[in-house]
């Protein structure tokens, strides 16, 4: 028996997804006394895939085909699915990011296996296996049962805590027999902005809603982003206006982050923008109007204008900086 | 070619969300709509048939549900769909309505199938994965885009920090996401008096267990009030995220 991860590369590295991943397979493989196998499909080096064994991989096995190079769901859950197959997997952990969408549901028809997608914490019992996930967007939470004798469990990135285990992973090279018939769509075209933090990545968040006024108005807002390490975001009318590009909108048809920090500066926080940020552990909101729902769902809160809060903020980040 | 859109019947996005004594959705007064994903991937598919009319032959809707959520399928047909297919049982789970979706398209051969890339109530993410493996096509997740070019058809995906094009042979499902179209398309007066004379064709499930079950609702954990800070002192709120809060 085992638990299954599956890691995903970025460029043949690792980030703290991955770490978190297996910090949470771990505690999963803990709870029914078996051992975590991570599954790596790409070019990741020896040393890299060694990282795993330090958050509590046992094994780690690495599938480096060229056909395997651009992200087909087809092919990769059936690489995925046979692994899981031959390691006897009772539970696989993806994570709930766009690979994870796109290959779980397609490794839960493979195993038959039931897919408790965006879980957050470690399962609550394993007997009935129970987990806890949140729905209705985020205005409610549920305890799902999941019957089948396979698991499949999909992650929230930034939801669980990275546990070093020092431990060290076996790895394994494995020379997958790939039916290339499964690969059956083709990147003709890749636009991609490199060494930008990622929205989804950013721990610290600072994001822009209609209350900033104008597209010209956003330097602040930036720079209070760049001063604490974060990523920007915004809401949908912001996006939609052309204001910022498109990757920033958050929120329910947007993208939905769980950063430390969500720094929300003019947004009214209406229910479909919460919805993609109510999992931020701490929320901090800047607005005009002191009847603003956004500070319904906002730890700290400033009433005031956009323009004038923002250097105020950045004055007072640069003198900790300082002092 | 004849495209196939999965619809979702959910509540509207600004419910508020209750429960009853033994643990359901309190249904009193919500207005059902079609899932957001679901809109636009329609709008997209009526899109591409009005700008290619010999290429793109129909557009139907899908849903299982119960005969309760018509006026959703007929909400589908009003913005344009052609005919509208409804599976006559309660969505048991996300791996259920994928095996009921499967038997549809199996017996009526779609070229296109689109589903959105998560339904509002269950935040799954997963019938449309789950859809094409059943079927065995390929499947192309996170689509911000569709467009023919000469009657060749690519597919815009999103990945972290971009997008790639894409393209993949028919039979294909695409599931779909932000960017698909800008906004919905509404349904016109004559949609609506045409909406009543198109065809919801019903069929029965197939015997297909679902693999999961609710077990029990929560409402999300109560919040303390916000703490407000004097907007001339934002040392204040500086101060507490490096130091009590440790964020920064
Ligand atoms: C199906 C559906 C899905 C949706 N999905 C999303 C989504 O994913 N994400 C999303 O964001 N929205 C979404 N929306 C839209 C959502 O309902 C709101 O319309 C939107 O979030 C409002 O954006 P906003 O807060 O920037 O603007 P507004 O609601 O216009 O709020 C602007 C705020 O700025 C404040 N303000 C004004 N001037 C100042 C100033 N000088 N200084 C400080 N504050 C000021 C105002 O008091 C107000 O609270 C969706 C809607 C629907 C129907």
């Amino acid at each position: 028996m085992s638990v299954l991860v599956y890691t995903e590369n970025w460029d043949g590295k690792f980030k703290k997804l991955s770490f978190e991943l297996v910090s949470y397979a771990y505690g999963v493989a803990s709870m029914i006394d078996t051992d975590v196998v991570a599954v790596s499909i790409g070019d990741v080096d020896d040393g890299e895939l060694e990282k795993l064994g330090n958050y509590g991989a046992k094994k780690v096995i690495s599938v480096n085909k060229e056909e395997l190079k651009g992200l087909d769901s087809q092919a990769y859950a059936a690489v995925i699915s046979e692994i899981a197959g031959r390691e006897e997997a009772a539970v696989l952990v993806l994570s709930n990011n766009n690979t994870g969408k796109a290959v779980a549901p397609r490794l839960s028809v493979k195993l038959n296996a039931g897919v408790g997608a965006g879980v957050s914490k470690l399962p609550s019992s394993t007997d009935p296996f129970t987990v806890y996930k949140r729905v209705y967007s985020g205005n409610a939470y549920a305890n799902i049962v999941i019957k089948s004798d396979i698991k499949i469990l999909t992650l929230e990135q930034n939801s669980f805590e990275v546990n070093e285990t020092g431990g060290n992973a076996e790895i394994e090279q494995m020379d997958y027999d790939l039916d290339e018939s499964l690969v059956k769509t083709e990147i003709r075209d890749v636009s991609k902005q490199t060494g930008k933090l990622l929205l989804t990545d950013a721990e610290i968040v600072v994001s822009g809603g209609r209350g900033m006024k104008s597209p010209d108005n956003w330097q602040p807002l930036v720079e209070l982003a760049e001063l604490l390490g974060g990523a920007t975001a915004c809401s949908r009318p912001v996006s939609d206006e052309g204001w910022r590009p498109h990757e920033e909108h958050t929120g329910q048809t947007g993208k939905i982050i769980a950063p430390n920090l969500y720094i929300a500066v003019g947004i009214s926080g209406a229910t479909q923008h919460i919805a993609g940020v109510s999992s931020s552990k701490c929320i901090v909101a800047v607005n005009n109007d002191k009847d603003a729902p956004v500070f319904e769902s906002a730890k700290y809160g400033i009433v005031g204008d956009a323009m004038k809060v923002l250097p105020g903020l950045i004055e007072a980040v640069k003198n900790t900086r300082t002092s | 070619m004849k495209i196939l859109v999965c619809i979702s019947n959910v509540p509207d996005t600004t419910t508020k969300i209750k429960f009853t004594g033994d643990n359901e959705l309190d249904t009193t007064g919500i207005q059902w709509v079609i899932n957001p994903w679901d809109e636009l991937s329609l709008t997209r598919a009526l899109e591409l048939k009005d700008s290619n009319p010999g290429l793109i032959e129909s557009v139907t809707v899908a849903h299982a549900g119960p005969a309760s959520s018509e006026p959703t399928i007929r909400k589908a047909l009003a913005i344009g769909a052609d005919s509208a297919i409804r599976v006559n049982a309660e969505p048991l789970d996300a791996f259920f309505v994928a095996a009921q979706l499967e038997k549809v398209i199996t017996e009526e051969n779609f070229d296109i199938v689109l589903c959105g890339i998560e339904s509002s109530d269950f935040n799954g993410s997963t019938v449309g994965g789950m859809l094409a493996e059943f079927l065995g096509y390929p499947s192309v997740s996170a689509v911000s885009g569709i467009n023919i070019e000469n009657e060749d058809i690519v597919i815009k995906r999103e990945i972290d920090g971009g997008s790639e094009l894409v393209s993949v042979p028919v039979p294909f499902v695409a599931i779909v996401q932000k960017g698909i179209a800008i906004e919905p398309r509404i349904a016109a007066m004559r949609g609506i008096m045409m909406a009543r004379k198109k065809p919801i064709k019903v069929v029965e499930p197939a015997d297909v267990n679902a693999l999961t079950e609710v077990s029990s609702y929560e409402m999300p954990p109560e919040k303390e009030a916000c703490k407000f800070i004097d907007p001339d002192n934002p040392e204040e709120l500086i101060d507490i995220l490096q130091n009590k809060e440790k964020l920064i």
